[in-house]
């Protein structure tokens, strides 16, 4: 099903981006409601959440051009000798601004 | 880790007092001057593709998820198939669902109103940020609360100014823009828990990650990545957690 742009149909578009972006905010939490939360299920869960960032960073490195890649290393250096994220990630948007500039 | 012993129980990780709220919101506000730089180059790229001011606004206002508002611009024309943009919206939000199930622990001590008014403004940059103050046993909801608030406030005005000035900017990309996300990710991974048991799970939620980009339908990585990683978690118990 195909949706004109114009007028109506791009409310119609966004309202449709907006509900379903709302119900992967709440299901997560509504699915859980009814999972006991045993240590297993704790392990899982804090093992999960390091792993969402990996799986996002991951391709992205493999998959990027070296100005991606070198921001990405740009970021993990700085984080890893001043431990704090700001710096860290201003250096990764640099290195990539300057690479692509080359 | 090193497991601090908790000296006083006066902070509880899920307690969200409305100062815990405001101070979420100043500890986001400075990385949510990036969710600007990133807001703009949406609002550029939406006007670019002929979408309204208001569309734009209201896209970020209400979806308020950047990866994405840039894939349904990329599906966008004179008419968008609507179940493949629903479709799409949903592989790239689905994270949000592992986020919500992070939280839950947290989460469920708030009365179920809040606990869902609270997810409204749950993202990448919010999440991490609570996860890191929980690993700590510090409070995390006001982080995630008050800082989606930030985030949110300023993806929108980011979106206004790119809609307005964004013309100034002729390529983003070449400015390092599309990174601004990525870094920011990679900065709370190298910042969390590092050893042999974080490595290894790393590992494999990248390998699966990796493998579902490859052969499983688009948008399915982050999802096949984070189960896998998780079930590497349980796999390689972490012993005597809770001291």
């Amino acid at each position: 099903m195909s949706i004109e742009t114009s007028g109506l149909g791009a409310l119609i578009i966004v309202l449709a981006m907006a509900l379903v972006t709302l119900a992967t905010r709440w299901g997560g939490i509504y699915v859980m409601s009814f999972v006991p939360i045993s240590y297993r299920v704790k392990q899982f869960i804090q093992a999960m959440s390091g792993s969402v960032l990996v799986a996002i960073i991951v391709p992205m490195a493999v998959n990027g051009d070296s100005g991606a890649r070198l921001a990405l290393l740009a970021t993990a250096v700085t984080m890893l000798l001043l431990k704090k994220p700001l710096p860290a990630i201003t250096a990764g948007i640099a290195v990539a601004a300057l690479v692509r500039q080359l | 880790m090193k497991d601090q012993p908790l000296a006083s129980h006066a902070f509880e990780p899920h307690q969200l007092t409305p100062a815990l709220v405001w101070s979420g919101f100043k500890q986001l506000t400075p990385l949510s001057m990036f969710v600007v730089v990133f807001g703009v180059a949406f609002g550029l790229a939406a006007a670019q593709e002929g979408l309204n001011d208001s569309t734009s606004l209201l896209m970020s206002a209400l979806v308020f998820a950047g990866a994405s508002q840039f894939a349904a611009l990329e599906l966008w024309g004179g008419q968008v198939p609507l179940f493949t943009l629903m479709i799409t919206v949903f592989a790239i939000n689905a994270r949000h669902l592992l986020m919500g199930a992070t939280l839950y622990p947290w989460l469920c001590h708030l009365p179920p109103r809040k606990r869902y008014a609270v997810m409204l403004v749950a993202s990448d940059a919010n999440w991490a940020m609570a996860m890191q103050a929980f690993s700590h046993r510090q409070p995390g909801l006001g982080i995630l609360l008050g800082g989606g608030l930030a985030l949110w406030s300023f993806w929108i005005l980011g979106t206004w100014l790119g809609i307005y000035f964004g013309s100034a900017i002729s390529d983003p990309k070449a400015l390092g823009v599309d990174m601004v996300m990525g870094c920011f990710l990679l900065s709370m991974v190298v910042g969390g828990e590092k050893n042999l048991r974080m490595f290894f799970i790393w590992s494999i939620a990248g390998l699966a990650s990796l493998v579902a980009y490859w052969f499983l339908p688009e948008n399915s990585h982050v999802i096949a990545g984070a189960l896998a990683g998780g079930i590497a978690g349980t796999v390689w118990g972490k012993q005597n957690d809770e001291h």
